[in-house]
């Protein structure tokens, strides 16, 4: 379990549901009874070629036993077959040592006729075969292909999707469902709630009436990309709608994780403290807007409004500060006027990308139409 | 935050790695943490001491790679070096500022065989 945050293991490795080429390695006999594998990735037929100076390593195998790998490039196309014996030149540049990949230095200078190896070429027969790999994979890239995914299913669709945040007990709940009370009448309205456990807060908000999906994260402490792409599957939003998604109540992980939304939203209480933009800086940092909940409170309290939103500014320079109430509805007139010029843009940019194919449509439509006269006449 | 789902992310990196780039064991993996990256260089060890058990990297060092934060001060027209994320800039005090580095989280390299 995690130290910092409490969250467990499991939750984070779905099968993919998007079907990315795989890459995947296969070994090759040449003529002269060496073989050696390079991982490549298939479009549909068993057989590639490489165009112009494709790049790429190949780990052979000697009839000594001995291994190596380098990268070299192809000149020309040429298929790769599979089962038999294939023959194809390699031209091998001096890329032994390309920064993506190197051999070990220690074992530099074993020349062989291969065709044609450039001088840093190295083998190690017999010797430690521990290799660099250079890699420079960003471990968030994962979840953020799955954020794009979700990115351009919103921007298809016209839809306005916004990720709040909070701690727990901020009223982020209550907040939603005054929101989509005032809303639901002007704009069809679609609810992702995040939990640890149970359906709770999915049953406060369909009982406004608006389609709800609960994600259970057991463990997780917060909502990934590829959970939310599931959810959007089954809860099929209509076009040029708001979805909100309620994440997680955590003001830690959240701000890590690409939901694909327009916009994060974080909520602070004033009964928590007005440092907490400083205590929770990435949370802060990640989102566009900050609503400031239970004002109604603030007589009561030593609370001071004017640092927190310095606070904030600090963290995120240009943060949108709104003051609400969400039982007693101070600003909630903002904070809905903000959702709805949100939303009408997300559907604007979706009409405007529909005019602009009918109007492409049309104008294929007449070019067809003019090839086809032009067919009639020769006939 | 969430430092043992990266700590499987790295792994599923390093598993899918062994495939395209032919190998059956890894013996360290260079990790880039940035300072404003929101990750724990402690708990990744923690984490990664966890997950990798029974795995392709049961043997493999986690060396962390920390880089520093920095960011744009506007109204200095300088990159200058930032610790948090609301660090003011250290000319001019202001909070005017763009982060620029700091943010990685990334697996840099990987020794194999």
């Amino acid at each position: 379990m995690c130290t910092v945050c409490g969250c467990g293991s499991g939750t984070m490795t779905i099968e993919g549901h998007e079907h990315v080429e795989e890459e995947h390695t296969h070994r090759h006999r040449h003529a002269d009874g060496t073989e050696h594998s390079h991982p490549h990735t298939h479009e549909g037929e068993h057989a590639h070629s490489h165009e112009g100076l494709v790049e790429h390593s190949h780990v052979h195998r000697h009839a000594d036993g001995t291994e190596h790998s380098h990268w070299h490039t192809h000149e020309d196309d040429h298929p790769h077959g599979h089962g038999e014996p294939v023959e194809h030149e390699h031209t091998h540049g001096p890329a032994g040592d390309r920064p993506r990949y190197s051999g070990d230095p220690v074992a530099f200078g074993h020349g062989h006729a291969h065709h044609g190896h450039g001088p840093a070429h190295s083998h190690a027969p017999g010797m430690s075969r521990t290799r660099m790999v250079q890699i420079e994979q960003d471990l968030l890239a994962e979840n953020n292909r799955y954020a794009a995914a979700n990115r351009r299913y919103f921007a298809e669709r016209g839809i306005f999707a916004l990720n709040l945040v909070s701690s727990p007990g901020s009223g982020k709940t209550t907040l939603l469902v005054r929101t989509i009370e005032a809303l639901k009448g002007r704009m069809p309205i679609a609810v992702i709630e995040g939990d640890q456990q149970t359906s709770l807060d999915a049953d406060r908000i369909r009982a406004t009436g608006v389609p709800s999906l609960q994600i259970n994260t057991g463990k997780g402490c917060h909502l990934d990309a590829h959970m939310v792409g599931h959810a959007l599957e089954r809860l099929n939003p209509v076009p040029e709608s708001v979805v909100m998604i309620e994440n997680v109540g955590n003001l830690v992980c959240p701000a890590g994780f690409d939901l694909g939304e327009a916009h994060k939203v974080v909520i602070l209480s004033v009964t928590e403290g007005e440092d907490k933009p400083l205590k929770y800086p990435d949370m802060f940092h990640a989102a566009d807007l900050m609503l400031l909940n239970k004002v109604d409170l603030l007589p009561h309290l030593s609370f001071d409004v004017e640092r927190c939103i310095e606070y904030a500014r600090r963290v995120k320079p240009g943060i949108r500060v709104l003051q609400v109430s969400a039982t007693r509805g101070d600003g909630l007139d903002e904070w809905l006027a903000w959702i709805e010029e949100g939303a009408r843009a997300a559907a604007a940019v979706r009409r405007d990308t529909i005019d602009a194919l009918r109007r492409r449509n049309a104008e294929l439509e007449r070019e067809l139409a003019a090839l086809k006269a032009r067919l009639g006449e020769r006939t | 935050m969430h430092e043992m789902s990266l700590c499987e992310s790295i792994l599923k990196v390093l598993e899918e790695q062994a495939r395209a780039q032919d190998y059956t064991r890894v013996k360290v993996v260079r990790l880039e943490i940035g300072a404003l990256a929101g990750v724990e260089p402690e708990a990744m060890r923690f984490g990664f001491d966890v997950v990798k058990k029974g795995t392709l990297a049961e043997q493999a060092a986690l060396e962390i790679i920390e880089v520093p934060g920095t960011a744009w001060c506007m109204p200095c027209g300088r990159t200058v070096a930032v610790e948090r994320r609301f660090d003011a800039c250290p000319y001019c005090g202001g909070y005017q500022l763009q982060v620029t580095g700091g943010e990685e989280l990334r697996i840099k390299e990987l020794e194999v065989e």
